[in-house]
């Protein structure tokens, strides 16, 4: 390395051959679109699955659908929110960058909330994720979408600390730009769960 | 406390293992010792180990894959040896459990440690250089993806000392795998080294991928890229579509150990078919991963001693495009006997006889390259030969378990042992040799010692025949893969034959060694000071070797396909008076290295089931994390004075060296 080294902030110079925060994006694209691999073979695995219940229950008779509908709403909603806080940052509004994010934060926690709910009332009725195959495969599905949503929340609290801290500048707007894809992606995932997973569950 | 950990876990009553842990920790510690005594850590860990300098890494993947390939190969002598005496009623030295965990630590360690980490180290080396950008598109992540793959190795190691390693074969195959018919850590190791390292991969996958569309340098179009960047750019995509289906197949085996859920269970409705469909889903495109760069390799070298712009080009490339989409569709013949159907199974097998045509053209590009070119005999070109036949045999043989009627007789046969070490050996390692030899001056400024690079691709190449073809012959004798001893004494000849091919490619890693040696040596004698030692065609010799760590003072442009060859047809320095700017560079950091480090720790408690354990590894990797999370000063400016005394200095050494050629 170097020994002496001039000191430059990251902001006041441009870049000298390619688009720093562009290129983040890209790359972000990218790994979602690797995650969404993941979730293929997940939703690929439950297909395979879903018949195998043993003994156990089938889709049908553990599914409530009006309390999945709420928390399909919660999470669609939240999405709209996010949806506000960017094109808040767009406007270099930071007071309401932060206050959409808080309340995208709330909806998401409603959401996981309900999810942790929903699995504990399960594995309560005596259906956890070890009694058939079909319940594995739900819970390991619906739980790894969980699990996403909760980093997503986890970040959502380091960006509005960062926000507070450092205010909007190029390293904090890509990182909410990257966020917002990645809380739409995981809205996009789980109207595949709602559809295919609880709605032809139960009908 | 330890979980399942006591002291018992350790195999004090194995000689064997006792031994080669002995040698190990002695070595270790004298390794130890001299950092100590030369006060290198410091240099070690600043310049080294917290680098993000997409060469140190590359060199330091190699480094690690070298280690590792003589473990792998260990294993591999141990087999071959007890398979040369096991015939009959006579039972070997090796008892069956420590004979199946030597088998699946060979296949896993193969893959996963050796080859993967020198395709990667490759592309890192390379493809940055190639391409005339100053680094990756994400300099940190590249530096984490080494160290998790670097501590997924030791993580392989340990389960030499503490506990077994598998016995289930080296994709662990379920119900074998689950935790009915595998209760011990064997598995455990498994699942946890690959989960770790396969997480290092997909980064670098997405890395490179990112760098490769948005890094170029001006002029450098698609279709202007060095055909090695285009094979890497296949690979990477390969890399983002198919590991995480080994994730996903990993997490869901390890949720039936862990927690008891059915996926891959024989019973409560879980279906082990879909493991290996699964497993194969990742494992087939992963075998073009390996080979698709060893192809850009072997265009290079080719291109580069026979003088000559590589033939077909653009059919090379789409030939490329083709095989990497043809990967996916191909997975099933891995396992025709399952009982999928004929016609699934006809599908799937022309599917893979398609494949051969792609790779087909390749081949005949590369005759045609060297047809009326005036094809230099460097060691480079002696493995790149070396890989055309017996790659093509390879194929051929590769063509022949297509056919899923001769695949019910083939299938788990010692023919598909002597197969996929036929293209693998033929093209990846072969690839691998002849990549390194042909960009280690780029990467330390001296070329290799011919001769001895010569003699150990002699020994490889003689040492696969003797070695392999016999294996061929065993299959049709009805020999099996994975067997510990054998009733009939008549296979005996051939399996002693196989073991002496073994023993002449041992020679071959030998002389590989012996040649490091001997080039370090005469470091001097061998200098490269031009930077293009083979006249070279693509970006990387256009730069000093070893190239500096911003790789190019002055970012090049580029016209047309070879455009450094044509430019010094032409003979135009470019760009001579320009002046110096300042360059933006990536610092060093030490997160790789510490979250890697908290994995470690992640993955070794779980193995065990120590729950506290892997609890502070979790935080560990999370609170390091968000240290580089809230870290603002990751960059900085290389003042143009700084790169202008460098390039000064760098060009004094050359004239200096060329005076003393021309006196002498």
């Amino acid at each position: 390395m170097a020994t002496d080294t001039l000191h430059h902030s990251a902001t006041d110079e441009p870049h000298e051959h390619h688009d720093v925060a562009g290129t983040k994006l890209f790359g972000f694209w990218v790994y979602l679109m690797s995650d969404l691999v993941i979730f293929g073979s997940l939703f690929a695995t439950y297909a395979v699955l879903m018949k195998g219940t043993a003994a156990g229950p089938s889709a049908a008779e553990i599914f409530e659908l009006p309390f999945v509908l709420v928390e399909t709403f919660l999470l669609l909603f939240s999405s709209f929110t996010f949806g506000m806080g960017v094109l808040a940052m767009n406007a270099q509004r930071l007071g309401q960058v932060k206050a959409w994010l808080a309340i995208t934060f709330v909806l998401g926690a409603a959401f996981v909330g309900m999810e942790i709910y929903e699995f504990q009332h399960l594995i309560h009725e005596g259906y956890g994720p070890d009694k058939s195959a079909f319940l594995s495969a739900f819970f390991t599905l619906v739980g790894t979408h969980g699990l996403h949503v909760t980093f997503g929340l986890i970040w959502i609290l380091v960006m509005l600390i960062q926000l507070y801290t450092k205010g909007l500048n190029d390293m904090t707007r890509p990182r909410i730009l990257c966020l917002s894809l990645f809380w739409h992606f995981l809205d996009i995932v789980w109207i595949c769960v709602f559809s295919f997973v609880y709605l032809m569950g139960v009908l | 406390m330890f979980g399942k950990l006591t002291l018992e876990s350790i195999p004090y009553h194995e000689p064997i293992i006792m031994v080669v842990a002995a040698i190990m920790a002695i070595g270790g510690i004298a390794l130890f010792g001299l950092i100590t005594y030369y006060r290198k850590w410091g240099w070690l860990w600043n310049e080294w180990f917290t680098s993000v300098d997409h060469k140190k890494l590359g060199i330091m993947y190699f480094i690690v894959a070298l280690v590792m390939l003589l473990r792998g190969f260990s294993d591999a002598i141990m087999m071959r040896t007890q398979l040369a005496m096991a015939a009959g009623d006579a039972a070997g030295y090796l008892p069956p459990e420590h004979y199946d965990q030597i088998f699946t630590a060979h296949g896993v360690i193969m893959i996963f440690f050796v080859a993967m980490p020198m395709v990667i180290g490759l592309m890192n080396l390379v493809v940055p250089l190639q391409i005339g950008a100053r680094d990756v598109a994400f300099p940190f992540l590249n530096n984490l993806s080494f160290w998790l793959f670097a501590v997924a190795a030791i993580l392989v190691n340990i389960s030499l000392v503490v506990g077994e390693f598998a016995k289930t074969g080296w994709l662990a195959y379920a119900p074998l795998s689950g935790i009915e018919f595998s209760p011990g850590v064997g598995v455990d190791y498994w699942i946890w080294a690959l989960q770790i390292s396969g997480i290092g991969t997909t980064l670098t996958g997405i890395n490179f991928f990112v760098t490769i569309l948005k890094m170029r340098t001006k002029g450098m179009t698609m279709f202007r890229m060095p055909i090695f960047t285009w094979t890497s750019l296949c690979a990477n995509v390969l890399i983002i579509a198919s590991f995480p289906i080994l994730t996903a197949t990993i997490a869901l085996l390890t949720l039936d150990r862990y927690l008891g859920m059915h996926f891959f269970t024989n019973d409560f409705g879980g279906n082990m078919m879909m493991y290996v469909n699964l497993i194969w889903a990742w494992g087939h495109p992963e075998v073009y991963i390996l080979i698709l760069p060893a192809f850009g390799v072997f265009s290079e070298v080719i291109a580069t001693f026979a003088r000559k712009r590589l033939f077909g080009y653009m059919t090379m490339v789409w030939a490329t495009i083709s095989i990497t989409l043809l990967s996916f569709v191909v997975w099933l013949h891995h396992f025709f006997t399952m009982g999928a159907g004929a016609n699934v199974n006809a599908f799937f097998g022309i599917m893979t006889m398609i494949i051969a045509i792609p790779t087909g053209v390749k081949v005949f590009n590369w005759l045609f390259t060297m047809y009326r070119g005036s094809l230099e005999l460097t060691s480079p070109v002696l493995w790149t030969l070396g890989f055309i036949i017996t790659f093509t045999i390879g194929g051929m043989t590769g063509v022949m378990l297509a056919v899923p009627a001769a695949n019910f007789v083939l299938h788990n046969s010692l023919f598909v042992i002597a197969h996929f070490h036929n293209v693998i050996i033929g093209g990846v390692v072969f690839g691998m040799m002849a990549g390194l030899t042909y960009w280690f001056p780029k990467a330390f400024g001296f070329t290799l010692d011919e001769k001895w690079g010569k003699r150990s691709f002699w020994c490889w190449f003689i040492g696969f025949y003797v070695a392999f073809m016999p294996l061929y012959v065993l299959a049709f004798f009805g020999a099996v893969r994975r067997m510990q001893s054998y009733a009939n004494t008549e296979w005996q000849p051939w399996m002693i034959l196989a073991w002496v091919g073994a023993v002449i490619i041992m020679l071959g890693i030998a002389c590989t060694i012996i040649q490091f040696w001997v080039s370090i040596r005469d470091r001097k004698q061998n200098a490269d000071v031009t930077g293009d030692p083979w006249h070279g065609r693509t970006l990387e010799w256009s730069t000093s070797s070893p190239a500096p760590f911003y790789n190019f003072a002055r970012l090049p442009e580029v016209g047309d396909i070879d455009s450094f060859w044509s430019q010094k047809q032409r003979s135009e320095e470019q760009l001579e008076d320009a002046p110096y700017t300042d360059i933006h560079m990536p610092r060093n950091t030490v997160a790789g290295p510490v979250i890697s480090f908290f994995a470690l720790v992640i993955g070794f408690a779980l193995v065990w089931h120590i729950w506290w354990l892997a609890g502070v590894g979790a935080v560990g990797v999370f609170a390091s994390f968000m240290a580089r999370v809230f870290n603002d000063d990751i960059d900085y400016y290389v003042p143009a004075a700084e790169v202008e005394r460098i390039e000064r200095e760098h060009q004094l050494k050359r004239e200096q060296q060329l005076g003393v050629e021309a006196q002498a």
